[in-house]
């Protein structure tokens, strides 16, 4: 099972938290939007990152992010 | 009665010459007609070339759905959507009013540009009876008007501009219920193979592609138009039921503005319009959409005026596409010039592989990998663009489209 963040990009305006939050995961791209570090584009959490996660759904100015399972 | 050939030999203008022709709707179940199309092997033809019949189980098994015939056609060559449902709209309609049944939906869509509706799907809606309602709607004259979120965004009255996902449609899509977006050709055949049965389908076409299919071929051809081909057909054969080429070759864009350049040799021209032969070169048949490259053109060129149109069609709502994708064709275009050649080729490849799955819809990673096949197929051309110079008969800083 693996937990990954979905970014709804029709409502991510770059504000970067996300980014500042799951550094082991994102980065930002030139124009400061959420890249994946690693190249991973489904952006699987690893464990110990999930809770900065979390906090980056419930913080992330746009409500853009969301956790899923698969 | 004997069946037809193929969609455009169904081809009649009023519904009493249709059913002449054709005899009258099957009356197979929700469940044979289902296994009908599974058997077939019928795949989507508006792109993705998805298995039809899973996507009407996924539909069928949540129930009280909404089904939409697609035939926005926003991609400037092809016109296969266009000629279909002009000349054989209640072929298009029978299909819609079976995918309906077969996925036990309430109502049906048909979305198509305004001026195809006029001329043809509302007069021929006039002469029907079925016992589902069709709803005609206009589509929006851009590329990603058809893409199937921003089909069921239209549905519901907004802007047609893709929405983000999941859930998927077939989840939840018009006014929240499972929804099944078919390409108008994919219904088409289903009015066939309802008709004639799986094996009638598969007498056409090859054991992977299945049936027949529509082509647009454009570009140095002798006879640019629409064709019917059986599935499976090579790029050799594909290009002489248009006449041929018109002026010797250099490459042909496969699947569209969101297809791959593939070198025209005389080894490719064996290639088969399937996703197994053309796996090796990232590509698949799509929406059946082929383009000539002439060898006096230069290949960067044409890539670069494509992404230019490509990127002025995102929809302007994820960062990501409008930022790289107009990024992406000014490198293009500048390396196609030969201004600054070797951080423009760098630097539009770095790009390309950044933005592929970063929007809510495929227009990003589709136009990106067009560019990056232009940039693998014409490399001799990048090469020499890097030292200022150009097959193409105008050379770089004298493109023209
Ligand atoms: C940018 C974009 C544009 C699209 N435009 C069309 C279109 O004009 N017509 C169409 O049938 N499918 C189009 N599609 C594909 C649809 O999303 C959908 O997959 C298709 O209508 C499903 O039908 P099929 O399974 O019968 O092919 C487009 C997809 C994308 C990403
Ligand atoms: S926190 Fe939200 S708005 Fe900010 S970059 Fe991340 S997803 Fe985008
Ligand atoms: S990915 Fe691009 S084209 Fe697709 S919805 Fe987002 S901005 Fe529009």
């Amino acid at each position: 099972m693996n937990t990954r963040l979905l970014i709804d990009w029709t409502r991510c305006e770059a504000r970067g938290l996300c980014i500042e939050l799951v550094p082991e995961v994102l980065t930002a791209d030139d124009w400061g939007y959420p890249l994946s570090r690693h190249g991973d584009v489904t952006l699987p959490i690893p464990a110990p990152a999930i809770r900065y996660a979390e906090e980056a759904v419930r913080e992330c100015p746009r409500l853009a992010l969301r956790l899923i399972e698969d | 009665m004997a069946p037809v050939h193929g969609l455009l030999s169904a081809a009649v203008d009023t519904y009493a010459a249709h059913q002449a022709l054709l005899g009258p709707l099957p009356g197979l179940h929700a469940e044979d007609l289902r296994r009908r199309i599974a058997d077939s092997g019928l795949t989507g033809r508006g792109g993705a070339g998805f298995p039809a019949a899973r996507k009407l189980a996924a539909v069928a098994e949540r129930g009280g759905g909404v089904v939409v015939a697609n035939g926005a056609e926003g991609e400037p060559a092809s016109s296969k959507d266009r000629t279909l449902l002009m000349a054989a709209p209640h072929l298009v309609l029978d299909g819609l009013a079976l995918a309906a049944r077969a996925v036990g939906a309430k109502s049906a869509y048909l979305y198509a540009p305004d001026d195809v509706l006029a001329a043809s799907i509302e007069p021929a809606l006039k002469q029907r009876r079925d016992r589902i309602k069709v709803i005609p709607l206009a589509s929006a004259d851009t590329f990603i008007s058809g893409q199937e979120t921003a089909v069921v965004a239209a549905i519901h009255g907004l802007r047609a501009v893709p929405m983000q996902t999941p859930p998927p449609m077939y989840v939840k899509g018009v006014r929240g219920k499972p929804t099944l977006v078919q390409n108008v050709e994919t219904l088409a055949q289903i009015a066939l193979i309802a008709r004639y049965g799986a094996g009638w389908f598969r007498d056409h076409g090859t054991a992977d592609e299945p049936g027949s299919r529509l082509l647009t071929i454009s570009g140095s051809v002798q006879a640019p138009d629409v064709y019917e081909v059986p599935g499976g057909t090579t790029l050799g054969d594909a290009l002489s039921w248009a006449g041929g080429a018109s002026e010797p070759l250099q490459a042909v864009l496969v699947g569209g503005y969101h297809g791959r350049w593939i070198p025209w040799t005389s080894a490719t021209t064996g290639l088969a319009l399937s996703k197994a032969a053309l796996a090796p070169y990232d590509a698949g048949p799509g929406a059946g959409v082929i383009i000539a490259l002439p060898q006096r053109r230069c290949g960067l060129e044409a890539a670069a005026s494509i992404a230019t149109y490509l990127a002025g069609q995102n929809a302007g709502q994820c960062g990501p596409c409008r930022n790289g994708l107009p990024t992406i064709a000014d490198h293009l275009n500048d390396l196609a010039r030969g201004r600054n050649a070797v951080k423009a080729h760098n630097e539009a490849l770095r790009l390309i592989g950044s933005v592929d799955g970063r929007g809510a819809c495929h227009h990003p990673g589709g136009s990106a990998r067009m560019v990056r096949s232009a940039l693998g197929t014409f490399r001799q051309e990048v090469e020499l663009h890097v030292k200022g110079k150009c097959t193409g008969q105008h050379g770089p800083g004298r493109a023209t489209a």
